[in-house]
């Protein structure tokens, strides 16, 4: 029956219709790409011209004896010897009048100047593609892109290892083994997640204060390693997948529980391994609350998402500039969710939807 | 996530409960507890004290200046008698409202918005009839991997008044120019701005919502056909209950995030509290008197207290889960 209604023009229109529907709110849920991608490759002339299209464009312009001359679209029955034409064609100005101006037709010169009876003022102006790359040279200096980005890169790679060394330990510890009180404990660490995070941070920061990590990056590092709420559970949600009868097995040949950990759980869990590394990649590259209260003092440290509200704060009024700083920050986690992609979707589904 | 805590707590282990254990358990319980050593620790390192301390703190006049901590002034009951009478939170009517109704009117805002268009367009991922569904789940959800502060100045730009697309848009549809929004400076609009400017973080919820709709078991909507049940009917009676835990979930985390936005008119608006005041959202003023001020004592009465206000709403929420909340497998109690 199912097979049937795939054929029936009904079903062809409700398909057309939804996939129609759900095309058009993503072209629109996307376009801030295309209006970064379109902005940070316009210079300040383009972006402040009246009448100019959302791409990077300009006024088509044309030499003519030494000098550049503007191009407009002419309705052609309104110039000398070709009044009998329909068409518009774009002109090149030679010399603006107000009731009639010189043309001369950049495709067939040899016709040489001709007047046309049009007011230049009214007239539409072609656009030319023209894009330039200037911001994106300028953004890189002046935000000194190659030492963001090692700094971002080096916050991602040591902040992952913590998180997957420490909660793979904890979810084994809370999914492989019973003792009186362990329930208790998973909740307590589920209910970390409701806490407001200035109640400790407040203290935190004054210990950090008093004993000088403020402006480093021990603050953000060091806590990585010891385990998080979101990652140990979906570890752990994956691991009680993995059937027990396998850690009996190994427990028989005598292997100790780290042993089994290693040889037994591990290998099954590199689907549940990778999500965490790729959200945790994506989570420090996107980090701008750590970074902002204990870095803030030590530039040279900045990661890219301080550097990058800093730079707003200074050249705001270059819109520009910013878009190719903002391209220049999201293109690497971008890069890594195209390649990644159905980790990232069976990790959530893990933590969203498993009880 | 949430449903072992909607089981509510288990019950506190015993001393003599430990004694008992077999030599063979009690050997299990030291490795156990070995391997969840990592959080133990730093759940009493970054957790237990600060939470302690911080309650201290609130008690205290404590201040850095330059670096420098002063030294700790007893004040006993000092910063709460001065939050609770600081027009700066509690003003409720008026040309500048309290930095808690600014929270809460955002709020009444940014959370229908939040559940309601990841459910819009999970059902949509969910239609039979769609086409690519592969690729638009892809799609939909990709520019949450878009750094937060990148994501700001992609729809800050898309929100300029003068230059942005939005109103070139608005334009272009026929609103005359005199109307057209001023969004993020806009006391009216500043609101509508910021949601805008969150919708990029739905890919979650929206992945989480379609995973629960997948979930939901075709004999039950076959029975509903059958019982003649019409969109609306099967919504409500299959769909809605065989989803709630995902809803759940998400109104959740929801409610912590609206208590806790700050972030937002920090990098949009500075942190300044503009247009009018209308952007001290609680957390902000928090952050502010943190980190800004560094006074330490005052920011923690304030941490203090939205700790209490979040614990009383969440433990609401979870009050109200037995009545809509229906977790397949057991009985609805």
């Amino acid at each position: 029956m199912e097979e049937k209604e795939l054929y029936n023009p009904r079903s062809t229109a409700k398909t057309l219709l939804v996939t129609g529907v759900t095309a058009f709110f993503l072209i629109l849920f996307l376009s801030p790409f295309a209006f970064m991608v379109s902005t940070s490759l316009k210079d300040d002339d383009q972006i402040t011209a009246l009448g100019a299209p959302i791409w990077p464009a300009r006024v088509a312009t044309y030499e003519y004896n030494g000098a550049e001359l503007e191009a407009f679209t002419v309705p052609l029955n309104s110039c000398e010897g070709s009044e009998d034409s329909n068409d518009n064609k774009t002109l090149a100005i030679v010399k603006k009048g107000l009731r009639e101006s010189t043309f001369i037709d950049p495709d067939n010169r040899e016709r040489g100047e001709f007047v046309c009876a049009v007011a230049w003022r009214s007239l539409e102006r072609p656009w030319q593609f023209s894009a330039t790359l200037d911001n994106f040279k300028e953004t890189w200096s002046l935000i000194d892109y190659p030492n963001l980005l090692w700094n971002t890169t080096m916050y991602a790679i040591v902040s992952t290892i913590g998180v997957l060394f420490s909660c793979t330990l904890v979810a084994y510890g809370f999914s492989r083994f019973d003792f009186p009180g362990r329930d208790l404990l998973f909740i307590v660490l589920i209910a970390t997640i409701f806490l407001p995070a200035f109640v400790t941070v407040i203290p935190t920061y004054t210990f950090f204060q008093k004993i000088g990590w403020v402006g480093t990056w021990l603050p953000i590092l060091v806590p990585t390693f010891f385990a998080n709420a979101f990652d140990v559970f979906l570890l752990r949600q994956y691991f009680m997948t993995i059937p027990r009868a396998l850690d009996e097995a190994a427990s028989i040949d005598g292997a100790s529980r780290f042993r089994i950990l290693w040889s037994v759980i591990l290998p099954q869990s590199y689907p549940a391994l990778l999500a965490i590394t790729v959200f945790h990649i994506v989570y420090a590259w996107n980090d701008y609350f750590g970074p902002l209260i204990y870095l803030s003092t030590n530039r040279d440290a900045w990661p890219i998402s301080v550097a990058l509200s800093t730079f707003n704060g200074i050249y705001g009024s270059d819109p520009a500039l910013i878009q190719a700083g903002a391209l220049m920050a999201l293109v690497l986690p971008l890069l890594l969710f195209i390649f990644a992609q159905r980790f990232f979707v069976r990790g959530i589904v893990i933590t969203g939807v498993d009880k | 996530m949430f449903e072992e805590l909607n089981k509510g707590l288990p019950s506190i282990p015993s001393l003599g409960s430990y004694r008992r254990l077999s030599p063979i358990k009690k050997h299990e319980m030291r490795q156990g507890l070995l391997f969840i050593s990592p959080w133990l620790l730093g759940f009493v390192l970054f957790t237990v004290l600060p939470i302690i301390a911080s309650l201290i703190f609130s008690f205290l006049d404590l201040s850095i200046t330059d670096g420098i901590l002063s030294t700790p002034q007893w004040a006993g009951l000092d910063n709460y008698i001065q939050m609770f009478q600081d027009p700066q939170i509690w003003t409720a009517s008026g040309g500048t409202i309290g930095s808690i109704w600014i929270t809460i009117r955002f709020g009444l805002i940014a959370l229908p918005v939040g559940i309601l268009l990841p459910l819009g367009i999970a059902i949509l991922m969910n239609s039979p009839y769609l086409k690519g569904s592969m690729f638009f789940r892809s799609a939909y959800y990709m520019p949450y991997i878009v750094p937060f502060v990148a994501a700001i100045f992609l729809w800050g730009g898309m929100l300029n008044p003068e230059t942005g697309w939005i109103n070139r848009g608005l334009l272009w549809l026929g609103l005359p120019r005199d109307m057209l929004p001023g969004w993020a400076n806009d006391i009216n609009w500043v609101y509508p701005a910021y949601v805008i400017m969150g919708i990029w973080g739905i890919g979650n919820a929206m992945l989480i919502m379609l995973a629960g709709l997948q979930g939901v078991p075709t004999e039950l909507y076959d029975a509903a056909k059958v019982d003649g049940a019409n969109i609306w009917h099967t919504f409500r009676n299959v769909t809605f209950p065989m989803i709630s835990p995902v809803l759940f979930y998400n109104l959740v985390l929801g409610v912590v995030g609206i208590f806790q936005f700050f972030l937002v008119p920090l990098v949009v608006n500075n942190g300044t509290g503009r247009p009018g005041g209308a952007t001290m959202f609680f957390n902000l003023y928090l952050y502010k008197t943190f980190f800004t001020f560094q006074n330490m004592s005052y920011g923690s009465a304030m941490a203090w207290l939205l700790f209490a206000m979040i614990m009383i709403v969440t433990v609401f929420l979870f009050g109200t889960a037995r009545y809509w909340v229906y977790y397949a497998g057991e009985g609805r109690s």
